[in-house]
């Protein structure tokens, strides 16, 4: 297994299964996706071995011509013994294998190959993911939600919170699982080795909507990375804004903004994601929609619709209070 | 003479001394029966019945999900329910099917396989099974009324926590748990003590079948462990009823501790349930292998080791939980040295049917597919235990597909194969073999349809308990090929519940003896008479009925003659390890007590579930009432001075 490479399975593999982790794309995935696909060959042939043992062993001395069993002579035959001796021993080095390969793995991937060079605060509620910025100068720390964008090449350190209930951060192509659990904060290292998108879900169940609870991270150019991250510390623009927009943006501000924000304006709730640029994002609402106007304006109409059960309530606007709210939203970008 | 100074004799046993016992052992006729029985062969036959109730249940519970799964973005359920759903299923499969179907063959089967009479503790075993439907109905009440449990049968705070579920959902779950350990702890302590004492003379420890083995080191595990549970179930009741704050972070508690006493109990759990119905191959397969069981001794002490090794490893749950790399580490390690003792009992098996002269039967067809199911679900644990792999692995449809190949593969199959065995002693009717092929390959088939390919959703990145999924995520084709599995796999359960039902009134009469078996419970009649034993056998091999043939050494056990008891219900108690004979055991006949008892006890669980505290007292009280009753001593029990020594 070890020429194989998860080069191989590279591109049609993301496309196809893209929470798929028989590939993987980064210094923490690759040795992972070895190790499996080592264990997984191992545990096929043991499987192969021990079925062909059984049906060969019914079919070779089995009694046929339906004699009565009671005629069938009993007698212990020898050479029990062997089979625990060549069973055990060959079992024996094949688990002392897995398990120093598994000591190896995992002592390779517990932290990154080089300094994180961004660290990032992830904090996993019902039914979305906030994602905070860190940085040592105040003035560049800022909070998104469901999307983390990444430098390729450079390793990110991963801080994880669960503000509710536990949640479990996992981005297959990229890392195993670690938990957000309330009360304790858990660290753990994503790197990726190629630009793209990356799928990742809430993978520990935390009540109804555990089902769309998505995530995407999304790893570009250092270049782009940091020119995105500029972007986001902007506030969202209020001047020359259309009337309609206008208008939206006090209907936010009234009906939205005792849960979300949108730096710059008089939203400026902490509950539920930070919308300044809800239009750099592709999909809302956990993952459940591509983000589009259309999508929009169903989610705020009716989200109880969309997402059973979601902590956004249904707020009853009329339609011409949501075109408004989805014309502004359209300048967040 | 006094009955407390007597001396059983040594004789055969005559007709009228039959007719006697006959009389004796007797359960009263009729509904009266019903309530009162304490015959260890109907509450064992009770619990077989009662736990393929709740399989179907838990069965149906699965196919509703699987509609809901058998394609993208489908909307059957509703979110809620689909949660209540599987969490149902779950609970059902774990708790009131897989557990209590192999009580129901121990409690049928020991006194049979060990040469006794009856249980240690024969109203303990009518009050285990009463606890046990009273619980599994206390549980579905909340799902009858829409309020079941909905987070999963490990249910992890704080998503149970009063605050993220507000309803009566876990209370019933809660409450329900409690209840059901008071079931398994005592029906374990009857295990213990059943074994410990009531063997027959000389079946010393290394004569006792497999299944003993099983089941002893299964009960011993239940008495170190419901405990954990049942602590963990009551802080969490407190917590949502009475704002404590164990499990509470915001108030200075620990989310984890739930999950290390769920597992502690949990993963010992799953040994519980397999360990039995492996004894169950271990002491069938042979029979029809025309051989004993390559390496008795191995399998017996890996059967322990398996369940000593189970202790140590319920962190592996927890992976993903932030622990540091060194205890990462050794419970990687402690997972994948547990593989060693169940290798030993798949060598064992395997080398059985390959040096035997295997005939192939029904039975023998679900306990042979059962060698490989166990070892697809055993590379499958392997792979779980390795902790890099794990964190990928776990909470995917692997390891669904995982447990379903341990619980199906190694619970079910046995099971399914064990009625195939010893429907013919219980009811004297032999099982159609022509509608067991049928029943074999369709659930054989059907099952490895349903869930190897699940193997491959779970790997593709599935999540477990998500009600539903979207397209163009590389498994929708998958999940149709397990829906459709899943229905031949219900198909092939119909078949064997069509032989059951047709069998009964149409089936061939038995004998003692039908498929020539070496073990105690074969020398008797089909059915077994109330009193099992006319007179209490002597053992001196592990193949009583296989002696002449096997000619191992020159003693023969004595089923003939035997010690005659029949002054009222008596058996006979033996030494612990040699199984010398050592005292003369007077048995409790018929009784209401553990039934009423069970009645009191409910009516204070579902007080305590209502707040109504004063219902709760009532039940409480009787109760109380029920268990002075019961432990009033007895003349006739020779309670009231010392018993008569053999």
């Amino acid at each position: 297994m070890f020429w194989f490479t998860p080069a191989l399975l590279a591109s049609p593999a993301r496309a196809a299964v893209p929470l798929g982790y028989l590939s993987g794309f980064g210094p923490k995935a690759d040795p992972v996706v070895m190790l499996t696909w080592g264990l997984l060959l191992i545990s096929i042939v043991v499987v192969v071995i021990i079925a062909a043992l059984v049906a060969v062993g019914t079919l070779r001395r089995r009694v046929r011509g339906g004699a009565p069993i009671a005629l069938v002579p009993v007698e212990r035959g020898g050479g029990g013994l062997r089979w625990f001796v060549v069973g055990l021993g060959l079992s024996g080095v094949v688990l002392v294998f897995s398990l120093i390969w598994t000591v190896v793995v995992l002592a390779a991937v517990n932290g990154p190959p080089s300094a994180a060079t961004v660290t990032i605060e992830v904090t996993g509620q019902q039914w979305w993911w906030k994602a905070r910025y860190l940085s040592d100068d105040a003035s560049r720390v800022f909070a998104t939600a469901d999307e983390i964008h990444i430098p390729v090449g450079q390793p990110v350190r991963i801080r994880l919170i669960g503000a509710d209930v536990i949640h479990s951060f996992w981005v297959p192509k990229l890392t195993g699982k670690l938990d957000a659990i309330p009360g304790q904060t858990n660290e753990t290292w994503i790197e990726a080795s190629v630009a793209g998108h990356f799928l990742g879900e809430c993978s520990e169940f935390c009540g109804v909507q555990h089902a769309h609870m998505a995530l995407s991270v999304i790893a570009e150019p250092p270049d782009a990375f940091k020119a995105w991250w500029n972007d986001q510390l902007r506030p969202a623009t209020i001047a020359a804004l259309s009337p309609e927009a206008a208008a939206g943006e006090r209907n936010l501000v009234y009906h939205c903004g005792a849960c979300h924000s949108v730096r710059g304006t008089g939203a400026g709730g902490t509950v539920a994601p930070d919308l300044t640029h809800l239009m750099s994002r592709r999909t809302i609402a956990g993952g459940v929609l591509p983000n589009s106007i259309g999508n929009l304006a169903g989610w705020i109409a009716n989200p109880q619709s969309v997402k059973p059960g979601t902590l956004m309530p249904n707020l009853f606007l009329s339609g011409a209070e949501i075109t408004s709210v989805t014309a502004y939203l359209e300048t967040l970008r | 003479m006094s009955d407390v100074e007597r001396t059983a004799e040594f004789a055969p046993a005559s007709v009228a001394y039959r007719r006697n016992l006959g009389a004796t052992w007797a359960t009263q006729p009729g509904i009266a029966g019903w309530f009162s029985s304490v015959d260890h062969k109907k509450i064992g036959i009770w619990y077989i019945v009662t736990a393929f109730a709740f399989l179907a249940l838990g069965g149906i519970e699965a196919l509703v999900m699987r509609l809901q799964l058998i394609g993208p973005d489908r909307h059957l359920l509703s979110p809620e329910q689909y949660d209540q759903m599987y969490s149902m299923h779950g609970i059902t499969m774990i708790f009131l099917y897989a557990l209590p179907v192999l009580s129901g063959f121990s409690n049928y089967l020991w006194p049979l396989l060990l040469g006794s009479r009856d249980m240690a503790f024969p109203r303990l075993n009518a009050l285990s099974y009463w606890i046990y439907v009273a619980a599994g109905l206390f549980m579905y009440a909340g799902f009858a009324v829409g309020a079941g449990p909905n987070n999963g049968w490990y249910n992890y705070v704080p998503n149970a926590s009063r605050t993220y579920d507000a309803g009566m959902n876990i209370d019933f779950y809660s409450l329900g748990m409690i209840f059901l350990g008071i079931s398994t702890t005592v029906g374990a302590a009857n295990f213990i003590v059943s074994v410990l004492r009531m063997r027959a003379p000389g079946m010393s420890v290394n004569r006792m079948p497999i299944m003993v083995w099983g089941t002893l080191t299964a009960s011993v595990a239940g008495i170190l462990v419901v405990p954990a549970v049942s602590l963990a179930f009551l802080l969490l009741w407190m917590d949502r009823q009475f704002g404590t704050h164990f499990f509470d972070a915001s108030q200075g508690g620990q989310p984890l501790l739930w999950q290390h006493l769920f597992w502690m109990f949990g993963h010992p759990w799953v040994y519980a349930v397999v360990l039995p119905a492996m004894g169950i191959v271990s002491d069938a397969l042979p029979t029809f292998c025309r051989r004993p069981l390559v390496g008795y001794t191995p399998v017996a002490l890996s059967t322990v080791a398996t369940m000593i090794l189970g202790f140590g490893v319920w962190v592996h749950h927890m992976f993903a939980t932030g622990m540091p790399n060194l205890a990462l580490s050794f419970f990687s390690g402690a997972s994948i040295v547990i593989t060693v003792p169940s290798a030993v009992a798949v060598f064992a098996w395997t080398a059985t049917i390959w040096l035997g002269r295997p005939v192939i039967t029904t039975a023998f067809l679900f306990f042979a597919s059962m060698i490989v199911l166990f070892v697809i679900g055993g590379v499958s644990g392997f792979m779980t235990a390795s902790v890099p792999v794990d964190l990928q692995l776990t909470q995917t449809y692997f390891v669904v597909a995982h447990l379903h190949y341990v619980l199906i593969g190694i619970n079910l199959f046995p099971v399914v194969g064990a009625i195939y065995y010893w429907f013919p002693k219980m009811t004297g009717k032999m099982l159609d073999e022509r509608l067991g092929r049928w029943n074999f390959w369709t659930m054989f088939i059907g099952f490895n349809l349903a869930f190897l390919p699940m193997h491959l959703t779970g790997l593709r990145g599935m999540p477990r308990r998500i009600y539903t999924y979207p397209d163009g995520m590389g498994w929708n084709t998958l999940n149709l090929i397990t829906t459709v599995g899943a229905f031949v796999l219900a198909a092939g359960v119909l078949l064997l519940l069509v032989n059951v039902l047709a069998s009964l009134r149409h089936g061939r009469l038995a004998g003692n003896n039908p498929w020539d078996a070496p073990t105690l419970e074969w020398s008797v009649s089909s059915p077994p008479p109330a009193y099992n034993f006319a007179v209490i056998p002597s053992v001196v091999s592990r193949h009583p009925l296989w002696e002449d043939r096997l000619q191992e050494s020159a003693d023969r056990s004595v089923l003939e003659s035997g010690l005659v008891l029949d002054h009222g219900r008596e058996t006979i108690g033996t030494t612990p390890l040699d199984a010398e004979p050592d005292l003369i055991l007077k048995m409790p006949g018929d009784s209401y007590a553990p039934f009423i008892l069970t009645v009191g006890l409910g009516i204070l669980f579902v007080g305590l579930l209502l707040h109504l505290w004063w219902l709760a007292a009532a039940g409480g009280a009787l109760a109380f009432a029920a268990i002075v009753t019961w432990l009033w001593p007895e003349r006739g029990l020779a309670q009231l001075a010392e018993p008569g020594h053999v």
